[in-house]
């Protein structure tokens, strides 16, 4: 089948690129961009498009799907489902299942799972065995049946000694450590400590947690010339730390979610469970620290920590409710938002953070916008307003703190795996 | 003029003039706790639940001898009995103990922000008789009842709270209230006891006992919670007496003046000497009877409001 995207702008920072085009697409692969003639386009399926931006397909490292073990809260299929509808072409899906990534059979039922879909799920591995922080997970066998990474995430790599371990072991297949930066012996909070944690009278939990794991796992990186992705960062000291670090030439990035660019813990004062995830919303001195580390390239990728949780999991006592929240139908919206529209960042570094960076990490082929290339793509317009619905999302699990938020941009359309994503719909091309 | 919220969730963001309502009110309540007949019709029909997840003895018995004095129906439900460990949500809990038509609920739990929640689920008046280290408010305000009685005032007083504010339901309740009325709140104990970054809240850190004795017109002494806390947030019990304990010396020596609150239960001989404990200085038990007193007007002012009063 014949699809013409007419009028985009081609986005791709790793081609230069960034030109009017047309993109002409024969059974899922590029054969043609630029002007098209009568020819080209006949007997084709004509999608105007009118100036939206093209860019390489988004991939989100951070998401968990839940199944093995949860599916009550989100499957392989319904998270990417949620995913294509947030603009996502491909995701990289966390460990913390049950039983828990950890064999070459667990990767091979969830890619087994994601196999017809339009998005592409890359399992990240546990680093021990049923993330229990013990022992190494069988990290050769792992890699060769493909997984992306390792991580306990959820949990932090219980000790400096696994962690170097890790480093070293996934070091010999070029694999990055993603590590949850949490002290445990100071962990166990349910918001960030501060005035704030002081006001609700709620349990604390020190951002000094995070930086005092940030910092071993550079110096054993540096140790060890291993690499280690730092998940989810969320304080202005571990923005320096890997600054830093990344000056000294250090194998070390890092991703940030968008409510830690977006939210305060000045939120949490109506106690809303959906705005209990870990690490806990920080202070407003943190978020100008993460929102300069985007823009100076300190950060390299945006995440979601996409987190389903079950609404009678979430509804619940403050102190008892599970941390996390969904974020994969939110996430380009609230970047488009709050970093392109607010000039933090241009829409190059956008697609850089959500699409090429996340894949250089992950050692997965950036897409291009060429003849013979598959096309792999996302359609985005940047000045859609919309608000917020969570009855509306793909996702299984409705807890977002972002229901009824008014956004500017949104995906319009995916295009993957010879498939396409296009007004709530999934076809074939 | 009535209360302009139909809860009490905590002292924070509450005005003054609701809280010298509360305690006007209670005046007229202490005086009937003196009849030899101490009950009167006021809540009579109305439907009382104490939904308490925590154990606690004084505060449920304080609140269902309030009920009780103003002919309200009580029931009480506690955590032993509770559905808790059947696997029952507590949002489910709450529904079925609505669904047989209450109008106010008494609410303690070991979590903060219970209370809130609680508002969203049910339709019922809703009193907060402690949620984790936040608030405790009806404490809060019996202490300012206590305090007024025995100083006539409490504007420009320097009340000062000793002991573990950090894990502590009264020291936040102390703070927003007595702030409100005009007094000055510090807080006294080990750093580790004190919650981080509470200066911004507008209260003064003391580390010295004896200057906080030498600068304050009032203590409020805390219970320090044996089971959980000696050697993790202090050495020993005997360095906090010996460093943080009230005592007559030190009263006599700093401060003959001073009067002491202890929200109770007292632990003799560790935060406060038995001497002090029943001693000149002390309120205890004062604080003990206008608690009935303050929850009644608090019961009273809550069960009687108009809908169409509120703002």
């Amino acid at each position: 089948m014949k699809i013409v995207l007419k009028d985009i702008i081609l986005i791709n920072p790793e081609q230069n690129l960034n030109e009017r085009s047309n993109l002409l697409i024969t059974d899922g692969i590029i054969s043609k961009t630029g002007s098209l003639t009568g020819s080209d386009t006949e007997g084709a399926r004509v999608f105007e498009f009118n100036d939206k931006y093209c860019v390489p397909g988004l991939l989100d490292m951070h998401v968990h799907l839940r199944e093995p073990g949860r599916e009550d809260e989100e499957t392989v299929i319904t998270g990417s489902n949620s995913a294509a509808a947030g603009g996502f072409t491909a995701v990289a899906c966390m460990p913390n299942t049950n039983p828990a990534i950890d064999s070459a059979e667990v990767v091979g039922f969830i890619k087994e799972k994601a196999k017809n879909h339009l998005v592409d799920v890359y399992p990240v591995a546990a680093v021990s065995h049923g993330r229990k922080g013990e022992s190494l997970a069988p990290m050769a066998e792992l890699a060769e049946a493909g997984v992306v990474g390792f991580s306990d995430d959820g949990n932090v790599i219980k000790s400096a000694k696994l962690m170097k371990l890790a480093l070293e072991y996934a070091g010999m297949y070029n694999l990055p450590v993603i590590e949850h930066c949490e002290d445990e012996s100071l962990a166990g909070g349910a918001m960030n400590e501060g005035v704030m944690s002081t006001f609700l009278g709620l349990p604390p939990l020190p951002s000094v947690a995070e930086d005092l794991i940030v910092m071993r796992d550079i110096l054993l990186a540096e140790y060890t010339g291993g690499r280690v992705h730092i998940a989810h960062i969320s304080t202005k000291n571990a923005v320096d730390m890997v600054r830093q670090a990344k000056k000294k030439g250090i194998n070390v990035t890092a991703e940030v979610t968008p409510h830690h660019f977006t939210l305060t813990e000045e939120s949490l004062k109506t106690y809303d469970t959906n705005y209990k995830m870990n690490p806990p919303l920080r202070t407003k001195e943190d978020v100008a620290a993460v929102l300069e580390g985007l823009k100076d390239g300190t950060l390299d990728c945006i995440a979601s920590d996409h987190a389903p949780h079950s609404i009678e999991e979430k509804e619940m006592e403050f102190n008892y409710a599970p941390n996390g929240i969904i974020g994969l139908e939110t996430q380009l919206g609230l970047a488009l938002s709050e970093l392109l529209h607010k000039k933090v960042l241009t829409i190059e570094q956008i697609i850089e953070k959500m699409s090429i960076n996340p894949r250089r990490i992950l050692n997965i082929p950036v897409p291009k916008f060429a003849v013979g290339e598959k096309a792999d793509l996302t359609i985005i317009d940047i000045n859609q307003v919309w608000t917020v619905d969570i009855k509306s999302f793909k996702c299984r699990s409705k807890n977002s703190p972002f229901d009824k938020r008014l956004l500017t941009g949104k995906s319009v359309a995916v295009i993957n795996k010879c498939q396409m994503y296009y007004e709530d719909r999934f076809f074939r091309l | 003029m009535p209360l302009t919220s139909r809860h009490l969730l905590g002292l924070q963001g509450v005005p003054a003039e609701d809280i010298q309502l509360i305690l006007d009110t209670a005046v007229t309540f202490r005086e009937v706790l003196e009849r030899p007949i101490k009950k009167v019709p006021t809540l009579q029909g109305k439907t009382v639940v104490n939904l308490f997840f925590e154990n606690s003895t004084r505060t449920r018995i304080s609140f269902e001898l309030a009920q009780k004095r103003l002919s309200a129906d009580t029931i009480n439900f506690s955590v032993s009995t509770s559905s808790a460990k059947k696997g029952e949500t507590f949002k489910d809990t709450v529904k079925n103990i609505e669904a047989m038509k209450v109008d106010m609920i008494v609410v303690r739990h070991e979590s903060a922000g219970v209370p809130q929640f609680l508002t969203r689920i049910s339709g019922a008046n809703i009193i907060n008789a402690g949620d984790g280290t936040h608030e405790h408010p009806t404490q809060g305000l019996l202490d300012m009842y206590s305090i007024k009685e025995k100083l006539g005032r409490l504007e420009g007083l320097k009340v000062c709270i000793v002991g573990d504010s950090a894990h502590s339901r009264v020291a936040l309740s102390n703070i927003f209230g007595l702030k409100t009325m005009g007094a000055e709140v510090s807080v006294c104990g080990p750093a580790t006891m004190i919650p981080r970054d509470i200066d911004k809240l507008g209260v003064k850190v003391y580390h010295n006992i004896n200057e906080a004795i030498k600068n304050s017109d009032v203590l409020n002494v805390l219970r320090i919670q044996l089971e959980r806390q000696a050697g993790a947030l202090f050495p020993s019990l005997r360095e906090y007496h010996n460093y943080f304990g009230i005592t007559s010396e030190r009263l006599e020596k700093f401060n003959k003046d001073i009067i002491i609150l202890h929200p109770g239960p007292v632990n003799r001989g560790v935060e406060i000497s038995s001497e002090v404990a029943d001693g000149p200085y002390q309120i205890i038990l004062e604080q003990v009877t206008n608690g009935v007193a303050v929850r009644m007007a608090v019961l009273y002012l809550l069960g009687t409001l108009n809908a169409k009063d509120m703002i």
